[in-house]
Parts: structure tokens; sequence; C-alpha cells
């Protein structure tokens, strides 16, 4: 199983970004080999439709499951049409994250957020 | 003559300069602030014609589509997206490029139409008046204000543009004889006047201002033109009589006090502007 993460930064102590489409990075786990690797997120400078392009990102890299902290309504509408599932972040690291997600102790994310959340302010907590 | 009336800061007065100046000069008006257009508020024009604007969208033949993204890929804006069964369409975000019935291999595009919004024709008495309106809940205002610009030929006309100095307001700016900017007396006008006045620069557009709601103890844009050389087209006061016939849909010129003042600024406007 792969999972992503939207993260800050490229490393697998990072702190992760509560922005889905307007993320610095997505962090790829995979539960068999347990290697990571980030992508830069091409969708943080587009002028539109960054979480449709962040969702295309996720499929590119074969992810079963996203771990986020909130999604737009075109994010939601394509990872249920690719029936990939959402997490929502909780305290802590990247690995931390991945740590809670196998132990179960996240929750799905259901329902959409506001739409455009990650252009608001670079630096509010989304989570 | 083609004169367009902008801001930077919303709020300063463009709709109230626009229709007042095209009443007393008798220019045709075109309201281009398709997002919130209320010109017709004030000249309340008879209307003759409406007519819908609509941009050309892909629609997806999902039997004879491949998955093959290469649409996906050529969209700019994001609006084409795969899943693992489909291409899926966000519509308010296609642009209406038609990237992807070109690229398409396997012909499994075609164009239909969308309707964002419409146009509105009629005349206050003798001038001709037009508004554009964008939908509610639609982004894109730009193929309304194109399909309005379409409409304006060689006739004297007053455009009315959006605030800011986003591509709406380049768009309506184009290729006009003057610019007008108005502005406030305020630190916050002064700021986004002084955006206004980057952008009909840049686009190599003569231009002056007019000072709203002015306060003769508050000279700070007075300062700035006097600085950059730009022409104080003429001062409209802070006025409690103007703010109450504004807010009963009249026109400032149906008043004399008001009236004199317009006729001011009219003949300076024809002036400078034929002068540059």
């Amino acid at each position: 199983m792969k999972i992503c993460i939207s993260s800050t930064s490229n490393g697998k102590y990072s702190i992760p970004d509560g922005r889905f489409g307007r993320c610095a990075y997505f962090a790829f786990y995979d539960t068999e080999t347990q290697d990571y690797i980030f992508i830069e997120n091409d969708g943080l400078h587009s002028s539109q439709g960054a979480g449709v392009s962040a969702v295309q990102t996720v499929m590119d890299a074969h992810a079963d499951v996203v771990i986020t902290g909130s999604l737009g309504p075109n994010a939601v509408k394509l990872l249920e049409a690719s029936e990939i599932e959402a997490y929502k972040l909780t305290d802590g690291n990247i690995m931390e994250q991945i740590k809670m997600f196998q132990e179960g102790k996240l929750k799905p994310i259901d329902g959409v957020g506001p739409g455009k959340a990650g252009m608001n302010n670079r630096f509010r907590k989304g989570w | 003559m083609h004169i367009a009336v902008l801001s930077g800061k919303g709020g300063t007065g463009k709709t109230t300069v626009s229709t007042n100046l095209s009443k007393i000069m008798g220019y045709r008006y075109v309201d281009c602030d398709v997002e919130e257009p209320n010109g017709f508020i004030f000249l309340k024009p008879e209307i003759k014609k409406v007519e819908e604007v609509a941009i050309p969208i892909p629609e997806i033949d999902q039997e004879k589509c491949s998955l093959c993204k290469a649409c996906v890929n050529a969209c700019h804006f994001n609006a084409l997206a795969y899943t693992k069964q489909s291409i899926m369409l966000f519509e308010q975000m296609c642009h209406g490029c038609g990237a992807c019935m070109i690229i398409c291999p396997t012909k499994a595009i075609h164009e239909k139409r969308r309707t964002i919004g419409k146009i509105l024709m009629g005349y206050h008495k003798e001038i001709e008046c037009f508004s554009g309106i964008l939908n509610l809940g639609e982004p894109m205002a730009g193929p309304i204000i194109s399909k309005l610009r379409q409409y304006i030929d060689n006739k004297s006309t007053i455009i009315d543009c959006a605030p800011g100095s986003s591509c709406n307001v380049v768009k309506a700016v184009i290729d006009c004889d003057y610019g007008i900017l108005v502005t406030e007396p305020t630190v916050f006008g002064l700021h986004d006047l002084k955006i206004a006045v980057n952008l009909v620069k840049q686009m190599g557009i003569p231009h002056g201002v007019i000072i709203n709601c002015h306060d003769p103890e508050e000279e700070l844009v007075e300062a700035y033109c006097m600085e950059e050389h730009i022409p104080i087209l003429g001062k409209i006061p802070f006025d409690r009589n103007i703010a109450s016939l504004h807010s009963e849909g009249k026109l400032l010129v149906e008043d004399a006090v008001y009236r004199a003042i317009f006729q001011a600024i009219a003949s300076k406007v024809e002036e400078v502007a034929s002068c540059s």
C-alpha cells in the first residue's frame, strides 16, 4: 500500500502541511518497501485547480490513501471517483502520521472543506 | 473617442463618474464591471436587447476515449482530470481554449456551449447603454468583457471598468484613447491610485485623475499628481446630499450644483483628451 501525506518539506521528520493542493511537497510512503519518496508540488504556483492537479500527482504515484488537513470540493470529487481514501492529519511529523494511520488512529475526512483554503494564508494552521 | 473610467481602489466612484459624464457628454455608456454591474441603476435604460454569452467547453465521448491523458496534460487550467475509469471535466475552470479537442487522438472530444452570463443593451433617452452581467458563482468575467468590446465601434464611448488592475480591467481599458482615474483622498485611495497609474502608463494610455469625496484639507492625492505631472480633471465634494441622491438611484447631474461640477469635468476631459 502507498500512502501520500501533504508536507511542508522533504524529509520523514518534516511537519505535514494542512493544505492539500498548495502544500510544498507530497510525501509517499510504501508500506511494503518502507521507503519514502518526496515529490515537489507543481500545483503550488498554478493559478487555478491546485487541488485537481494534486490528485493527479497522487494517482500518478499510485497512492491508495491521502493524509492531509482539508480537501476542496473538486479534490473530493476526484478522490472519490478514483477510490482513494482521505484521512485527517493530527499532531506529529510525517513518520508519526504514518504510524498513527497504521494503528488506525487517524479519522477519515468526511465532507468537503472550503475551496481555495490553501490560498488564503500561507502560514495558517490548517488543522 | 473611447474613455475608460478606472480606479485601483473599489468604491471610489467609477460608476458615479461614468454615468454622469455619459449623460452630460452624450457618450455611449458601457458597464464592463461585469461582476458587479451597477450603472443601469442610475441610467435606468429601456432594455431593447438581451444576449447570452457562452464559452465553448469540451464534451467527452467516454466510449471513444482511450484514457490516454493527452487532454489532461494539454489543459493549462487543470479543468480536466483522469480517474481510473474516465476523464472528468471541471466546467468552471475551463477557459474554452480548445486545446483538448485538437490534441485528442481518438477524436472523443466535441465542443459544447456553456452560458456564463449576458449582455443587456438599451437606451437612456438618446444615450446607448450596454451592461455585461456575469452569472452568480461564475469565476471568469473575461469572455463577457470581450463580447461587450465587440459592440464598441467608433462612436464616443465611456467604459466603466472593474476596480483593481486585473485582466478584467486590462481587457476593458485596452485600445482606449483616454483613462479617467477616480480616487479618494485617503492613504488607501492613493496607494491603489498608484497601481492604476502604473497600469495605464504601461499600456500607453493618456490619463487624468478625478478626486471624489474631496476634502480641501487632505492634499495627499494633489501632491502626488503634481509630482507625477498627472492632470486633475476635477473634484467631487464630500457631501451628504450626493450620498442622498445616490441612495435614491438618481444621477447627480439632475441637481444644478453637481451638474455644473460635471460640466466642468466634461469640458476639461474633452480638452486634455484631445491634446494627448
